[in-house]
């Protein structure tokens, strides 16, 4: 495939899964666009309005332009951490360099896809992004499986870093299909006075999803939130965890999952916050659903203090929807049925990702859009 | 026509006997309440009307607009026409208020509502809580006006209403009780209003009260003298009288 700078050049298939994952076609209020089919990139482009503000091409293209790059390559990943980073270190198709200049604010998200259209595809992505000091961004990156596609694989590295005073919002959606297996890999490094916000939500069935990102906040009063919303159904197989290291003076991190199993899903959150500085918080917030006798939502929060000072809490909450909810909305004239995708729909508001409200209305209508296809 | 009857009903909540023959008879276009001191089993009669399943009807019968609903499930109940504001509505977890106000006017979640049930929401000082999730966080006094606010888009005949009065401050108990009271005479809607205080009566026209205590009812007169008497003497001593007005409330 071709690199191309107008959307209309991209096969009419491709354009409708992307936009079935909540791409914005109409391009307008995104402040660049980047989509990665299978093995290519074929198409990378920042708004007019956004030139000199922030750079977005391929992987593999950065790392020529830019030969200091190098350097940061494969430092908040170990290569050797897993078979599954072992093999996109021997061998990947590219995948998006994203950087924030200097004391630039984006204030229109950049998007990304990652698309699979063949069968049995593994795919294998290296992303990187560096948010430069005092800049301000977000993402919204949708991974996506096109609806002719059963079976595939995608595995993604990406690596972060968060300079110092940057703000970066790091937004990903997950549209899978029953067969797929996911494993993404991801490292983050937090500066001074940094925030690096992430968000995932998995809304549509998936056979295999098993992440763990990490964020290193090294700097002080850097802070971190991992926000998910996961929706386990038809048989899904979701690991999903996060772990924040506060080594930072004044370092805070705060983690809030929403999980919700059925028809068969197994759904188990982990999250871990290490507090390596006497003064560092932390917290770490669970909820789950259970809606059938078949699936399972397991949490499994870890705190780790090293240093006196160290506050680190969680609370977490699993088990079924109140009865007395559903009634209150049947009173409202809802069928039950319809009173129960009402609780879970609200159960998976991301409001509780603390988003702009641009954002969350966006990620809103995203998550939407991917649970009615699902 | 009677639009509720409700015949020597008995109810049970795990095993114990809460109810014991109760019977309502009321009228379409008319509203009766019901006083009775906490624990007298008010609640447990309005949530047997509706048909919450934990309260199980032993013997008795409940008609609605001529049709025995004694088996049936809420939502069958809540299509024929019927809808309660809770005492305690329970708080959910991000549903907004405007989703469920949709609900009750059934609207599609993409519709907006008219200019006329913007400024009753605006009416019932709600505007600001529409994108909050319901009951969360809200005040008694707010959580009473979405429930009338509700039970007003839903437009049923009958309307059953928990303890409106309690837990409400001044301003609201008036608005909610002059919007129930206009809502009830354009609509000719019935209600049935349970409480165990009289400040409701000073807004709302009912025509007859009744007392219920220790799961038995008890008098059937002008509500006002009702509440004066118990004011005056206690409910104990309110139904030792013999001015009752026999036969339930089918006079």
């Amino acid at each position: 495939m071709i690199k191309d700078d107008r959307l209309t050049g991209i096969p009419h298939q491709i354009l409708e899964g992307a936009s079935a994952a909540g791409i914005d076609l109409g391009d307008e209020k995104r402040s660049a666009t980047f989509l990665h089919v299978d093995q290519s990139t074929i198409f990378s482009k920042v708004g007019e309005f956004f030139k000199g503000k922030l750079e977005l091409m391929d992987t593999k293209d950065a790392l020529k332009k830019y030969r200091w790059l190098g350097e940061q390559v494969w430092k908040l990943v170990d290569r050797d951490k897993d078979e599954f980073t072992r093999r996109v270190a021997e061998d990947y198709s590219g995948g998006y360099f994203m950087r924030i200049l200097p004391s630039e604010e984006v204030v229109f998200p950049l998007q990304s896809c990652l698309m699979i259209t063949r069968e049995k595809l593994e795919q294998r992505v290296h992303n990187i992004i560096l948010a430069e000091e005092d800049s301000k961004a977000h993402i919204i990156t949708s991974c996506v499986q096109h609806f002719n596609v059963a079976k595939a694989a995608h595995l993604g590295i990406t690596e972060i870093y968060v300079k110092k005073g940057a703000t970066f919002n790091f937004t990903m959606v997950h549209s899978w299909s029953e067969e797929t297996m996911v494993r993404p890999r991801t490292g983050v490094l937090v500066e001074d006075k940094g925030t690096f916000v992430s968000n995932y939500i998995c809304v549509r069935p998936v056979k295999d999803v098993q992440m763990y990102p990490v964020a290193y906040c090294n700097g002080e009063d850097s802070r971190v939130s991992f926000n998910s919303i996961l929706y386990g159904n038809k048989n899904s197989s979701l690991d999903i965890g996060s772990k924040a290291v506060l080594n930072g003076r004044g370092s805070k991190a705060e983690m809030i999952s929403r999980a919700i199993g059925r028809e068969n899903a197994k759904v188990i959150v982990r999250g871990m916050i290490e507090g390596n500085n006497p003064d560092c918080k932390g917290h770490l917030e669970c909820r789950g659903l259970i809606i059938d006798e078949n699936s399972l939502v397991q949490s499994i929060p870890e705190l780790i203090a090293r240093k006196r000072g160290v506050e680190i809490t969680h609370e977490a909450a699993v088990g079924k929807i109140s009865e007395k909810e559903i009634e209150y909305l049947m009173t409202r004239n809802v069928v039950r049925d319809q009173a129960i995708s009402m609780i879970i729909r609200g159960f998976m508001d991301v409001s509780i990702m603390g988003l702009p409200k641009a954002l969350s209305d966006e990620v809103n209508r995203i998550v939407d859009l991917v649970a009615e296809s699902s | 026509m009677n639009v509720l009857e409700v015949k020597n009903l008995r109810v049970d909540i795990e095993n114990k006997i809460i109810l014991e023959g109760i019977d309502i008879a009321l009228k379409s276009g008319e509203s009766y309440i019901m006083f009775g001191p906490n624990g007298s089993g008010k609640s447990t009669l309005i949530n047997t009307i509706i048909g919450i399943p934990q309260y199980k009807v032993i013997s008795g019968k409940i008609t609605f607009i001529g049709e025995d609903v004694t088996e049936k499930s809420i939502e069958e109940r809540a299509k024929l026409g019927m809808s309660v504001a809770f005492q305690y509505p329970p708080e959910i977890t991000g549903v907004k208020l405007s989703d469920i106000l949709k609900v009750c006017l059934r609207k599609s979640q993409r519709e907006d509502f008219s200019e006329e049930e913007k400024k009753l929401i605006e009416e019932f000082k709600l505007t600001e809580f529409l994108d909050r999730d319901i009951n969360v966080g809200f005040s008694g006094g707010e959580r009473k006006r979405s429930e009338i606010l509700q039970m007003i888009f839903l437009r049923t005949k009958l309307i059953l209403l928990d303890e409106p009065d309690s837990g409400v401050d001044v301003e609201s108990l008036k608005l909610i009780s002059t919007e129930i009271e206009r809502y009830l005479e354009n609509s000719g809607s019935s209600a049935l209003i349970v409480t165990h205080k009289g400040d409701i009566l000073e807004y709302i026209k009912a025509k007859y009260a009744c007392i219920l205590l220790e799961g038995v009812m008890h008098c059937f007169s002008n509500p006002k003298e009702i509440y004066e008497t118990i004011k005056r003497s206690g409910y104990k001593e309110c139904i030792a009288c013999q001015e009752r007005i026999s036969g339930g409330w089918q006079t």
